[in-house]
């Protein structure tokens, strides 16, 4: 039972992380229709400049320039490169998702070059310390990143909800030409939402290089990439979607892991991949996620 | 006028045979590095053109294209190989392309039905399935550590260096072999995927891209085309996976990663979506580069040679730094790809050829040329 509450926890924490890097998938896909394969290497930029910064500035004001300076990277990177190209069909949402993939490549090199076979630690300040909860002793980076990730998402909900921006946001995702015809700055809306999604990606770095891990390491940003199958459980273009699909995976990881033992028929190692088997399982039942919206066809 | 069209195809035919008689006396010039890169371009060409006519022209986009030549490069060597029934490697070569396109016949069920950024995510999984698989599958794929692939014999000529071979005074090695079956692979995949393009599934493929709904309403079957485009790629996939494997003479369960697969949707858009000659262009490109600045590292500014102290930049980086920059260049100047910038250029052209005479006399007659182009489909 104490295996069971325990690994259920850390799936819980788990999925609160990727939740963070979800939520930012799908808020700039529905602002730009792009599926930013950079992410994970703004994650990792966001991760190496709170590890480099710590030592001087102290973790937290370490984490705030971390995070606006991520933020400004996404920014620029909407800004200058995608939507330098201008428009908005889908053809043009295609190449824009190549183009982050050649700045991940360019972003990802550099970091890797930098950081090199090097443990980062980020100086967070929960170190590994555990405390007891009831029956299950868990690390106290989890119950923060937990924390810290509902606070956050609520905040990014209240956002969307209560804003002008988040409704320029949601008005933009429906129609792009009535949005801009009743006044919404598009090309700010979208930035911003770039922003906001970097923003993300750089904190959840934090609580991804945390105890229990090792460390921040270069292939650290790999982990976004287990982020999509959230992004798309949920359905790609619904934030509570991408909630429930972070949850989803982050237990099944968990209970895949903790359970391994017992499913050694499926291999060593199959934790890191069951959530890609999850979400093939949903989309042949679901073609567009839990939660997403059958797309009206207008002839 | 009848004389113009005929006029045209003699010349392009006369090109095409000049480009053919090229490539063929290459290896009797060329030392083993140049015509390995060759061999790898080869290769990721025949990959490249599969997955344009999935992504390009059908418009499904894939992130899986890694996981299908793993599928053909394991299942020739598995095929062919000991443990394994040990097939002649002729016939192992054939099966595995028939298993690859089975493959992908298999994941139709998602393919048919799951679409747009939601089929490419649902394609990242079989990479990651597939690797899993790779790693923990022993004793068919020999686990991280690869198996080695037996030599391609095809009618008691082996393609590999075991016997001597020698003509016109040069020494036949597996490279310049192996270089003329990817010669004539290639060639097949370029007439077919043409074929393919220019008949009637090609315009069934493009009119779902398109629009599915209009597409059907003119009778196009949507899910069996959706599944063909699958099938039909996954088995260029297997084709370059088994020229792959040939040419590495190693398979490991690494080389077959998400990076391989993002490499070849980066090659078919550099090149330009939906197009046969700039899917090669970009693949000829995405694989010369880094092996290019690896061997000419000492000779570049601000790259370091291999093995100096970290924090310089080495050639495998700066490979990747101008890959990637690359590809935003070019897609930020030319959405339309290095195919879409050769007919810019070839129009240009054409248009300062036929300036001198007075702009009004030789008023728009579109060449037979130009009519060709029209139907292309554009970006």
């Amino acid at each position: 039972m104490t295996t069971f509450l325990d690994t259920l926890f850390n799936g819980l924490a788990l999925g609160a992380v990727y939740a963070l890097v979800a939520l930012g998938f799908v808020i700039i896909f529905k602002a730009s229709g792009v599926m930013n394969f950079a992410h994970g290497s703004l994650l990792l930029l966001g991760g190496y400049l709170t590890a480099v910064l710590h030592d001087d500035l102290g973790f937290a004001a370490a984490l705030a320039v971390s995070v606006l300076v991520t933020a400004a990277v996404a920014g620029a990177m909407d800004r200058f490169l995608l939507q330098a190209g201008g428009g908005a069909d889908p053809h043009t949402a295609h190449v824009q998702t190549i183009v982050t993939i050649g700045v991940d490549i360019v972003i990802l090199t550099d970091l890797s070059r930098r950081i090199g076979g090097d443990l980062l630690s980020l100086g967070d300040p929960w170190g590994d310390d555990v405390s007891a909860l009831g029956p299950v002793t868990v690390a106290d980076s989890r119950i923060a990143a937990i924390v810290v990730s509902a606070l956050v998402i609520t905040g990014v909900f209240a956002l969307f909800r209560y804003t002008s921006w988040g409704l320029s946001l949601r008005a933009a995702a429906e129609d792009v030409e009535a949005a801009s015809l009743m006044g919404v700055r598009l090309v700010r809306v979208r930035m911003l939402a770039w922003c906001l999604a970097g923003a993300l990606a750089a904190l959840a770095a934090v609580f991804l290089a945390a105890f229990p891990a090792p460390g921040l390491e270069r292939t650290t940003g790999q982990i976004a990439l287990k982020a999509f199958p959230a992004a798309i459980l949920g359905g790609m273009a619904s934030p509570p979607g991408a909630l429930a699909g972070s949850l989803l995976i982050g237990l099944t990881e968990a209970l895949v892991a903790g359970y391994q033992s017992e499913l050694h028929v499926l291999g060593e190692g199959f934790g890191d991949v069951a959530p890609y088997a999850v979400m093939v399982l949903v989309l042949l039942v679901r073609p567009t996620g839990l939660f997403g919206g059958k797309a009206a066809v207008r002839v | 006028m009848s004389e113009r069209p005929s006029r045209t195809r003699a010349l392009r035919l006369g090109r095409t045979f000049a480009a053919v008689a090229v490539l063929c006396a290459l290896p009797f010039y060329l030392d083993a590095f140049w015509l390995r890169i060759g061999l790898f371009s080869m290769a990721a060409a025949v990959g490249a053109v599969g997955l344009g006519l999935l992504s390009g022209t059908a418009g499904q986009l894939s992130l899986g294209h890694a996981f299908f030549l793993a599928v053909g490069a394991y299942g020739y060597v598995w095929l062919a190989g000991e443990p394994g029934p040990g097939l002649p490697t002729s016939v192992a070569a054939v099966l595995a392309v028939l298993l690859a396109g089975a493959a992908g016949g298999l994941f139709s069920p998602v393919a048919g039905r799951v679409r747009g950024v939601y089929l490419g995510v649902a394609t990242l999984a079989l990479v990651f399935l597939g690797h899993h698989v790779l790693l923990t599958a022993d004793s068919v794929t020999g686990g991280f550590n690869g198996r080695s692939v037996p030599p391609l014999e095809l009618g008691g000529f082996s393609f590999s260096s075991d016997s001597e071979l020698t003509l016109l005074g040069v020494p036949f090695g597996a490279e310049e072999r192996l270089w003329y079956l990817g010669l004539a692979l290639f060639a097949v995949t370029w007439f077919t995927a043409r074929g393919l393009l220019r008949g009637r599934p090609g315009r069934a493929l493009v009119a779902l891209r398109d629009s599915e709904t209009a597409a059907a309403v003119m009778g196009v079957d949507v899910a069996r085309h959706r599944a063909a485009a699958f099938v039909v790629s996954s088995m260029y996939a297997g084709l370059a996976g088994v020229l792959l494997a040939l040419a590495f003479r190693r398979v490991v369960p690494d080389y077959f990663g998400l990076v391989l697969s993002i490499d070849y949707l980066a090659m078919i858009v550099i090149g330009g979506l939906g197009s046969v000659a700039g899917a090669t262009a970009g693949a000829v490109f995405v694989t010369a580069l880094p092996l290019l600045m690896t061997r000419y590292a000492d000779q570049l500014p601000l790259v370091a040679a291999p093995g100096t102290d970290d924090g310089t930049v080495g050639p495998t980086e700066a490979a990747r730094y101008l890959y990637g920059a690359a590809i935003v260049l070019i897609l930020l100047f030319a959405p339309d790809g290095l195919h879409g910038l050769a007919r810019r250029l070839r129009a240009r052209l054409r248009r300062i050829r036929a300036a001198p005479p007075p702009a009004g006399a030789t008023a728009p007659s579109p060449s037979p040329a130009s009519a060709v182009r029209a139907k292309e489909p554009t970006p």
